[in-house]
């Protein structure tokens, strides 16, 4: 069997480890464009930041493609996939022939059609490269707006902060990382990044970014009117899946590369997993394009174990992320922002503004469906097992959840004993 | 590969047997000298935790699962697999104290540590000739380490 994966991110590696669970001779290639192994991509604002030096990137062993039998061939780009003739080119002339294709192709920063936008000046924060980029920037510019309070603008901006870089966040929803938070959560993180002297500016965005007679940009005019006064500018609005090979193969894509159960693509054979996948969500059921790393190590795992004929469908994704600022950790998993008015959810909300601690719990039909914890976040693992494992929560445990916090003798016995006391034959897992 | 197992219906709530990982996992090995120092002066702390509940208890720490969601969510590739022993193995030295796999684990195996941006889970006591220290100490054989 030859395995092909276009893509070296972390997919690539759940994939490789997928595969490998099943098939121990067939023929893995990985294609990846970037010039390195596979690196930890949340690492680089780590790197940015100063807190780790570049060896300590690289997410697996110097001997592990080797050790897995997996030939890397890397600054390659895939350039075209013929699923008739089942092969793949590069743009290094070769044609690599599969018998099963996975596309782990991840997300390319989304720039908005900003005036000005186009030159020189602004920066992505998406890979090595770009930090590299901005670390010998560093030294020679004092001020820097990042356009986007999301979790890659946030993190750009504290990196570049701690590089001694003065940085303006202008964030066009009404809150830092609108997605995962609420206003309360948003508002205590905000805090955090005020107090060590980092601008948040939430509900405007850039209008105009202005150049001066040479070129080089000299600031933002926002949607307000204010101007802010910058050397660089670093968009982080986010990644939109980079799915153009499939598109041009013919393969089925809507906001990302469509999947079934399977995570295979409309083409046989051809997998997606990812940044650059539309798969199934578990709460919703729905087919969504959720860009964060657990779903791309699990999507690329289960495709590998497919690609090698396990058979098994996808349990879905759960929308999950783990971010500090400053040394306040916040975790939040699932629907953390139900549709306002639903009669369908639940939510209970303990804030502790002094403490910088918050606590938010969403209920959907006597379940738990979602969490966000700011400050303390111990319990983090035990709520989501409630979420994933969907666990009944009527009456009595759910008040006990709610006044005690999550404990494992409020699951169900059955579950109780399967996970932690199996009967032999029932036990691995 | 052998796991350990708790059963609650022997757990008797005692305790001893994270006091026993706790020794394991000293610089002393000694067990007034790791709970009156070295938890104080290095954070040291059990990778295993008696959970209550009323008149029940039973004493967990990461079940080296077969397909962890610790390692998927793992960023800096610190928590990984062995291929060879089975266990869920953790580098220190990799770690970034993201907090993901405290996160995304479901049985609330991953714990911080107290003073350092690093995480304390078990490791089934690897080096350890005896095998994990908390079912060696167990008065009333709540805990077992077997193939299942
Ligand atoms: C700064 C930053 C911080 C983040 N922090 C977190 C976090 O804390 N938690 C979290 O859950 N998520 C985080 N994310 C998101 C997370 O990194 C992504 O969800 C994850 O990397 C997706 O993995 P992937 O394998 O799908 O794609 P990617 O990691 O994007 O990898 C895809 C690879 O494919 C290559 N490629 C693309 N096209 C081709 C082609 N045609 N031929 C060959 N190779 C190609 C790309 O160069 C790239 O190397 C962060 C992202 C960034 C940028
Ligand atoms: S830490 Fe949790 S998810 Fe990871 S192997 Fe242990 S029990 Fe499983
Ligand atoms: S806290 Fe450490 S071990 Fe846990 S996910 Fe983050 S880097 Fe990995």
């Amino acid at each position: 069997m030859n395995y092909v994966i276009i893509g070296n991110g972390v997919s690539s590696i759940g994939a490789i480890e997928g595969i490998r669970r099943h098939d121990k001779d067939g023929k893995i290639v990985v294609i990846g464009a970037e010039d390195t192994a596979a690196y930890g991509r949340p690492l680089i604002s780590y790197l940015l930041a100063g807190k780790i030096g570049p060896e300590r990137l690289a997410l697996r062993g110097e001997d592990y493609y080797a050790r897995n039998g997996v030939e890397l061939k890397l600054g390659t780009t895939a350039t075209g996939v013929d699923t008739a003739k089942k092969t793949v080119t590069t743009d290094k002339g070769e044609t690599v022939k599969y018998d099963r294709l996975l596309i782990a192709t991840g997300g390319i920063p989304f720039v908005p059609p900003i005036p000005g936008v186009q030159g020189e000046d602004i920066y992505s924060f998406t890979t090595l490269a770009h930090a590299n980029t901005l670390i010998e920037l560093s030294s020679k510019i004092k001020r820097a707006v990042v356009i986007g309070g999301g979790l890659i603008g946030l993190k750009a901006a504290e990196s570049l902060h701690d590089r001694g870089v003065s940085v303006t966040i202008v964030e066009l929803a009404p809150r830092i990382l609108s997605g995962g938070f609420d206003e309360k959560a948003g508002r205590l993180a905000a805090n955090r990044l005020k107090n060590v002297g980092i601008e948040v500016n939430c509900g405007v965005t850039a209008k105009e970014i202005q150049r001066g007679k040479d070129g080089h940009v000299k600031g933002v005019l926002l949607t307000d009117g204010r101007f802010l006064e910058c050397d660089v500018v670093v968009v982080a609005i986010g990644v939109v899946p980079h799915s153009a090979i499939a598109k041009e193969a013919g393969i089925k894509v809507e906001r990302g590369i469509m999947v079934d159960a399977k995570l295979m693509t409309s083409a046989k054979d051809v997998y997606a997993a990812g940044d650059v996948a539309q798969a199934m969500d578990q709460l919703t059921g729905e087919h969504r394009v959720v860009p964060i790393w657990p779903n791309a190590y699990n999507q690329g795992y289960a495709c590998g174990r497919n690609m090698a004929g396990a058979k098994q469908p996808y349990m879905g994704g759960l929308p999950m992320n783990s971010i500090s600022f400053y040394g306040l950790p916040t975790i939040s998993v699932g629907v953390v922002n139900p549709p306002d008015g639903d009669k369908n959810y639940e939510v209970h909300a303990l804030l502790d503004e002094e403490k910088e601690t918050y606590r938010k719990l969403v209920f959907r039909d006597e379940k738990l469906v979602g969490y966000v914890l700011v400050g303390d976040i111990d319990k983090g693992g035990m709520y989501t097992a409630f979420i994933k494992f969907e666990m009944p929560l009527a009456g009595e445990a759910k008040d006990k959840l709610i006044n005690a916090g999550p404990e494992v003798f409020l699951w169900p016995a059955e579950l109780f004993d399967e996970t932690w006391n199996p009967e032999p034959a029932k036990a691995a897992r | 590969m052998k796991r350990v197992y708790p059963n609650k219906d022997f757990c008797i709530g005692c305790h001893i047997c994270e006091l026993a990982c706790l020794t394991a996992h000293s610089k002393s090995k000694d067990l007034i000298l790791a709970y009156t120092v070295e938890r104080g002066e290095s954070g040291l702390s059990s990778c295993k935790h008696v959970h209550e509940g009323g008149p029940t208890c039973v004493a967990l720490s990461c079940r080296h699962c077969d397909e962890p969601s610790c390692v998927a969510a793992c960023i800096s590739g610190a928590l990984q697999k062995d291929p060879e022993t089975g266990r869920t193995v953790y580098d220190r030295e990799k770690c970034v104290g993201c907090w993901s796999c405290l996160m995304a684990c479901p049985f609330g195996a991953i714990a911080r540590h107290p003073l350092e941006a690093k995480i304390v889970k078990c490791d089934l006591c690897h080096d350890r000739p005896g095998g994990p220290a908390c079912v060696a100490a167990c008065p009333n054989k709540a805990l077992k380490q077997e193939e299942r």
